[in-house]
């Protein structure tokens, strides 16, 4: 089983399957879709499969494959992956189908065709296996940008109205993260030529580096920018909730819980065992930014209107308990963490598209649109709500124990940024629950437009619904009409999106022991390689 | 001492071409001028290749005169086109390829 | 030690209502019909697994056992274990929970006969069950925090269970978040523990508390007693209980009376290791109690809402138990003798209040009850003694309760000692008189009924708890510090107790006590029962009466306090978002831009232009090269 190449069938089966996926003709959209959906679900078999093959005690690396690439630079084609980058692959692969599923209809509305956008998203999905599987650093760049290119697509064609907008904004964003990040890839390249006598690009060989400090801080700081653009810390945050609101409901599920996971996966993986130093000094400040992230984004998620934007800074406050988690440097914060970017992953991710659900009923990104829809459509309310919860860390969904974690993690270090921190969980529980009650609560006020969807609101009883016009209508339409009409239910297809993933909030939130036996060795080995043994001291 | 006089000669010529390139506004002219930098550039090649008795200078002498040629029915043709549609030969008047 | 037969079968107390909730919710409406039923079986099967485990814990040696489930959290120095601690102490709250709520449950059978969401409303009530039975259950402070956090869910959920009345809403997330502001302290005393003693276990950190130092202690203490306050509606985190009236009543009684709210006292009684250790912690806890104790009974003075009497009453009962646990290991006995006779005579109490709404096509206003008593005859009689009970009437149960706390208090024999046994004397006047204000308001007079209004007693369904309820209050007292003393069930917990000279003897306690409730009776009696009462309340009221109208300004201050700057902090902080910081970056982009526009205004479109970029460029590449060679 060892000897089959999972990581790189991850990466080509999804991009085999963009290609066919965009050369099908035009007429074949169904087809289009259902080939997306094999190919995700098939990667997600895959994933089982690799986490199957892998042995949580065996080597810090496995799955591996090393193919030369540029020989000239030493940079070679390498993929591995430790238990960090597993479980994500795992979140990718759970993911992928969902929003597939979730996004049947996405893209009927949109001038382009559909298969363009599914073509994409498998595309994004090949990209996102890419960099979490590389173990070469110039791989890991380039996996790193060309992720840009299908989410730059997927935001700029089928998003909302201020859609070009946004994608620029994402697409500058990252790219000067990336730039910058791209240097300090270079300038770690010589001081591998300097001290190996050969420059390489391999993460074993880099972390064995013995790096002068002040050069570990410059170089610290170009990776680390890169990664807070990406994760996104406070005060690099403000082309999150464009991108969130504005792409199509499958790209923000993707964007907020895996691509941003990519920086905080950054800081583990690449910023704490290269330049060990350099994160010891610069600790208190991304502490600094991390607490500062968690109350400020909390706060400015209560003053939203908007639920997609309401729902992106709600993920900058928990990229922040991430940071927190990182930075601690303790096994316990460390592994909560990393089970915290998962956990993140599923969660956010129900919450956007029970949102992007509601959104496609009421045709409002507006919280103030709606009202009672509890009263009419109780399963979307109990999606909502556990989502919801989950976004507040309860007891007994996975978010608590990731939560938990870090905090308990983080106390024994840093216990004042941990109190601060703690006083998240409360602003946590206003901004989630003002939510919930004005959209869900009080008395019914029906749908916030007049019913666009021709009556039935259900996409699935008219698949041949042109609708080219209805959705992007809706968004841009003036006051709204209130005409009592009743908000519908899930329907099966949405029921066979939200059910998996509310069976991993409690599953996972009952028992994550699996998670963590897969996530700590990997944790330890890479804590270890900054010099902090498997505990804290006491 | 010759290899001075050629020199002289070949920036001097050198600076009357690239100064009507600058100043004269007949494309006709600023052709003339281009035609007079390269072949000063011609010249230095050859006053070199003369005085260190190597051919490379003389190689590329020639190079240089097949790709003015070359230039030459371009850039002629060009001129015409352009005095088709303007009636006019000044390159003051082309000016639509800016921001 | 482990558990043994039925004690290891344990789980399954918390395992049924909770497989109850999960069928009720996931069964949608197939289970309407017999949702109710199956809702009620649950519980009631789990009381008589809790009362066969106690049995079978009375016959153990060492009376305390232990359930390990599986691990739950284990990592780097951190292992959490889900397991169970089956002791005296936490027997004693199963019995509670799932007594008391298997009465509730067949009363809410009748109650909620005609409300279409039945099925939910029994689902939450399993869930609330469930998450009850695993806080006083749980052998660890992080399966506590769980349950904690899962009682407040499910108070959520069912305050808000009419979901529709925007008061409701709005009551179930207030009540939610000021929780959560007490669960930050419970788990940062959690992460404490965890920090200085590697362990969250009961049996762990109580084993080694000993060895930390003593603000720590006190730390410790203080985070539990701001969580403890922040579940148990005591100040300053009391505003949120009177509002969670908008529930249904049977939530009412089960989680803002009987159980869910004393869960503060469970665990500052569960944490006596660690107050035991600490002088200052205690006191903070003595002072919190009696200061509740008295907002509680004042502000149920002035209420027309008959919920919110009984509500502000609770704030002032179980601010008695708070009295009682901090002062020291005397008190823990008395002031969970008096937490289960007030769960008995409290859930009473309720349901008989709910009866009287359902008589009063629910109507809360007390102004337009009157002369029920005639109409409602068994819901009288069961009030009746609930009142009775809880005014402290000798020889019923909060007679025996109440003068056990008033009796440890002056047993400190120090000038405390007696500040606090006056302020619970007080205490017990003003209960009578607001107590005996309802009574008057509702029972007696003369009929104040809205148009339309036809009383009518409740069905046997509903009666049938209150009558047992009822004869708890009068016997549970009794029963609990005179008969079947509690502290000797609960001597493995809190140790041997051991006899204290009385500074007061007993008789002259409870006389003493007796006469003030009189005179309580009597003021109410003077004020309200001699008088017609006007069916709107009156405007031109003294000071005191006013501020007691708005429960002595709780809400006020926290409006004026946190609401109103968090609003506009908020609100600040996302102009600042948008504006600066996000108009940094977006005033660098169109910086940019313009830049280059500018820039771009150098193509000019003259070929000399550009010829003369080229020569200047040229020049300067042959001048840097002269520069680099021949220098």
């Amino acid at each position: 089983m060892t000897d089959i190449p999972w990581l790189v069938l991850m990466i080509a089966v999804p991009a085999v399957g963009a290609a066919v996926v965009a050369a099908l003709p035009r007429a074949r959209d169904l087809l289009a879709k259902q080939v997306t959906l094999g190919v995700s679900l098939l990667v997600l078999l895959l994933a089982v499969l690799a986490t199957v093959a892998f042995d949580p005690d065996g080597d810090r690396f496995q799955l591996t494959t090393s193919v030369s690439w540029i020989p000239d630079f030493g940079a070679e084609f390498a993929l591995g992956a430790d238990g960090i980058a597993l479980v994500m692959l795992l979140l990718i692969g759970v993911l992928v189908p969902l929003v597939v599923t979730a996004s049947w209809h996405e893209a009927d509305a949109s001038p382009r065709p559909p298969r363009v956008f599914f073509a994409w998203l498998l595309l994004l999905e090949a990209m996102m296996v890419g960099v979490f599987a590389a173990t070469d650093i110039l791989l890991f760049y380039v996996f790193f940008e060309a992720m840009l290119v299908p989410m730059y697509f997927l935001i700029g064609s089928f998003g909302g109205p201020r859609r070009q907008y946004a994608a620029v904004k994402f697409f500058v964003y990252s790219l000067v993260g990336g730039l910058i990040m791209l240097a300090a890839v270079i300038g770690l390249y010589v001081v591998s030529t300097s001290q190996l006598g050969e420059g390489t690009f391999a993460f074993d060989a880099l972390r064995q580096l013995d790096i002068d400090p002040d050069v570990q801080k410059l170089l610290f700081l170009g990776f680390f920018i890169a990664f807070a653009i990406k994760a996104p810390l406070v005060p690099f945050h403000t082309w999150l909730p464009d991108s969130g609101a504005e792409a199509p409901i499958g790209g923000s599920v993707l964007l907020v819980g895996v691509l941003d996971k990519v920086g905080t996966f950054g800081f583990l993986r690449y910023c704490l065992p290269l330049f060990p130093d350099a994160s010891r000094f610069f600790a208190p400040f991304v502490l600094v930014l991390a607490v500062a992230g968690i109350l400020y984004a909390a706060l400015l998620a209560m003053g939203q209107s908007d639920m997609k934007r309401l729902v992106s800074y709600t993920s900058i406050s928990h990229f922040g308990f991430i940071a927190l988690g990182i930075f601690a440097f303790t096994t316990e914060a460390a592994t909560g963490a990393v089970l915290y970017m998962v956990n993140h992953g599923i969660a956010t991710g129900l919450l956007f598209l029970v949102v992007g659900m509601l959104i496609a009923r009421g045709g409002s990104r507006q919280i103030g649109d709606y009202g009672g829809v509890a009263a009419t459509a109780p399963k979307l309310a109990g999606a909502f709500l556990i989502a919801g919860l989950a976004s507040l860390a309860l007891p007994g969904t996975n978010s608590f124990v990731s939560e938990f974690l870090v905090l308990i993690g983080s106390f024994p270090e840093r216990p004042v940024f941990t109190i601060l921190a703690t006083l998240g969980i409360i602003l946590a529980a206003l901004y989630v629950l003002l939510m919930y009650q004005r959209t869900m609560h009080g008395p019914p006020r029906g749908m916030p437009l007049a019913d666009v969807h021709g009556g039935d609101p259900t996409p699935e009883a008219d698949p041949a619904r042109g609708g080219a016009s209805a959705a992007t209508a809706t968004v841009t339409a003036p006051a709204p009409v209130r005409d009592g009409s009743r908000f519908a239910d899930l329907s099966r297809r949405e029921l066979a999106v939200v059910a998996p993933l509310i069976a991993l909030i409690i599953g996972l939130g009952v028992y994550p022991q699996p998670l963590l036996e897969l996530i700590e060795p990997a944790v330890v080995a890479t804590l270890g390689d900054m010099g902090v043994s498997g505990g804290t001291d006491r | 001492m010759t290899l001075s006089y050629y020199l002289v000669l070949a920036a001097m010529l050198f600076t009357i071409g690239a100064v009507g390139v600058l100043v004269r506004r007949n494309a006709i002219v600023v052709f003339m001028c281009i035609e007079l930098m390269l072949n000063a550039v011609n010249l230095t090649l050859i006053t070199f290749a003369r005085s260190t008795g190597t051919v490379d200078g003389q190689i590329i002498a020639l190079f240089v005169m097949v790709v003015a040629a070359a230039e030459v029915v371009v850039g002629l043709a060009i001129i015409m086109s352009i005095y088709r549609t303007r009636r006019s030969a000044s390159v003051d008047d082309a000016n639509l390829l800016k921001y | 030690m482990p558990a043994e037969g039925l004690l290891a079968a344990s789980w399954l107390l918390i395992a049924l209502p909770l497989a109850g909730a999960a069928v009720l919710l996931l069964g949608g409406r197939r289970t309407d019909r017999w949702g109710h039923l199956l809702g009620t079986a649950t519980v009631v099967a789990a009381f008589v697994l809790a009362v066969a485990c106690t049995v079978q814990l009375a016959g153990l040696a060492e009376r305390s056992a232990d359930v390990e489930l599986f691990t739950f959290i284990a990592t780097g120095d951190l292992d959490v274990t889900a397991g169970l601690l089956f002791d005296p102490l936490s027997a004693l709250f199963a019995l509670l929970i799932t007594g008391v709520g298997s009465l509730i449950h067949v009363y809410s059978i009748g109650y909620m006969a005609h409300d279409p969401a039945r099925r939910r409303f029994f689902a939450y009530l399993n869930l609330f069950v469930a998450a009850m039975l695993l806080l006083v259950l749980g052998n660890s402070f992080v399966a506590l925090y769980v349950g904690w956090e899962g009682v407040g869910l499910a108070s959520y959920l069912l305050i808000a269970f009419w979901y529709t009345r925007p008061a409701a809403a709005t009551a179930a997330k207030k009540a939610f978040i000021m929780n959560r502001v007490g669960d930050v302290g419970l788990a940062l005393a959690i992460f404490i523990m965890f920090a200085q003693l590697g362990t969250t276990s009961y049996a762990g950190v109580f084993g080694s508390i000993g060895t930390l130092a003593g603000g720590t202690i006190t730390a410790i203490g203080l985070l539990l007693l701001l969580g403890a306050c922040g579940k148990s509606g005591q100040f300053p985190l009391q505003a949120w209980l009177p509002d969670a009236m908008e529930g249904p009543t049977p939530v009412s009684a089960l989680i803002h009376a009987a159980t869910m709210v004393t869960a503060g006292v469970y665990l500052i009684a569960r944490s006596a290791p660690i107050y035991d250790l600490t002088e200052t912690a205690r006191t903070v806890v003595l002072a919190i109690g009696a200061l509740t104790l008295l907002i509680g009974a004042i502000a149920g003075c002035a209420y027309d809402d008959i919920k919110k009497v009984l509500a502000y009453s609770t704030v002032s009962q179980i601010g008695y138990m708070f009295l009682a646990v901090g002062l020291g290991p005397a008190g823990y006995v008395a002031g969970l003798a008096h937490l289960l006779a007030h769960g008995f005579f409290k859930a009473g109490l309720f349901l008989g209040a709910g009866s009287v709404m359902h008589a009063m096509n629910d109507s809360v206003d007390m102004r337009r009850f009157g002369a029920l008593w005639k109409k409602l005859p068994v819901t009288f009689g069961t009030f009746g003694l609930g009142y009775l009970a809880l005014i402290g009437f000798p020889f019923l149960s909060g007679y025996f309760t109440k003068d056990a706390i008033i009796e440890v208090a002056l047993d400190r024999d120090d000038v405390w000692g007696w500040v606090l046994g006056g302020i619970a004397v007080i205490g017990a006047g003003l209960t009578a008189f607001y107590m005996t204000r309802l009574m008057l308001m509702t029972f007696f007079g003369r009929a104040r009924w809205e148009d339309g209004v036809h009383p009518h007693e409740a069905p046997s369904v509903m009666t049938a708890p209150m009558i047992v309820l009822a004869l708890g209050s009068v016997f549970a007292g009794a029963l609990l510090v005179a008969v079947f003393p509690l502290s000797g069930w609960l001597e493995p917990v809190f140790g041997e107790p051991e006899e204290a000279a009385h500074v007061v003897a007993p008789a002259v306690i409870g006389l003493v006590v007796t006469v003030v409730m009189a005179f309580g009776v009597l003021a109410a009696w003077l004020f309200v029962g001699r008088r017609e009462v006007p069916v709107t309340a009156p405007v031109r009221v003294s000071p005191v009466t006013r501020a007691a109208r708005h429960a002595l300004y709780a809400d006020a201050v926290n409006e004026s306090l946190f609401m109103r700057p968090g609003q506009w902090l908020t609100r600040a902080l996302v102009w600042v978002d948008n504006r600066g910081v996000d108009g940094a970056v977006n005033g660098l982009a169109a910086g940019l831009g313009g830049s280059s526009a500018r820039l771009g205004r150098a193509q000019n479109g003259f070929v000399r232009t550009y010829a003369l970029g080229m020569l200047g460029g040229a020049v300067v590449v042959a001048g840097a090269l002269l520069a680099v060679t021949g220098g």
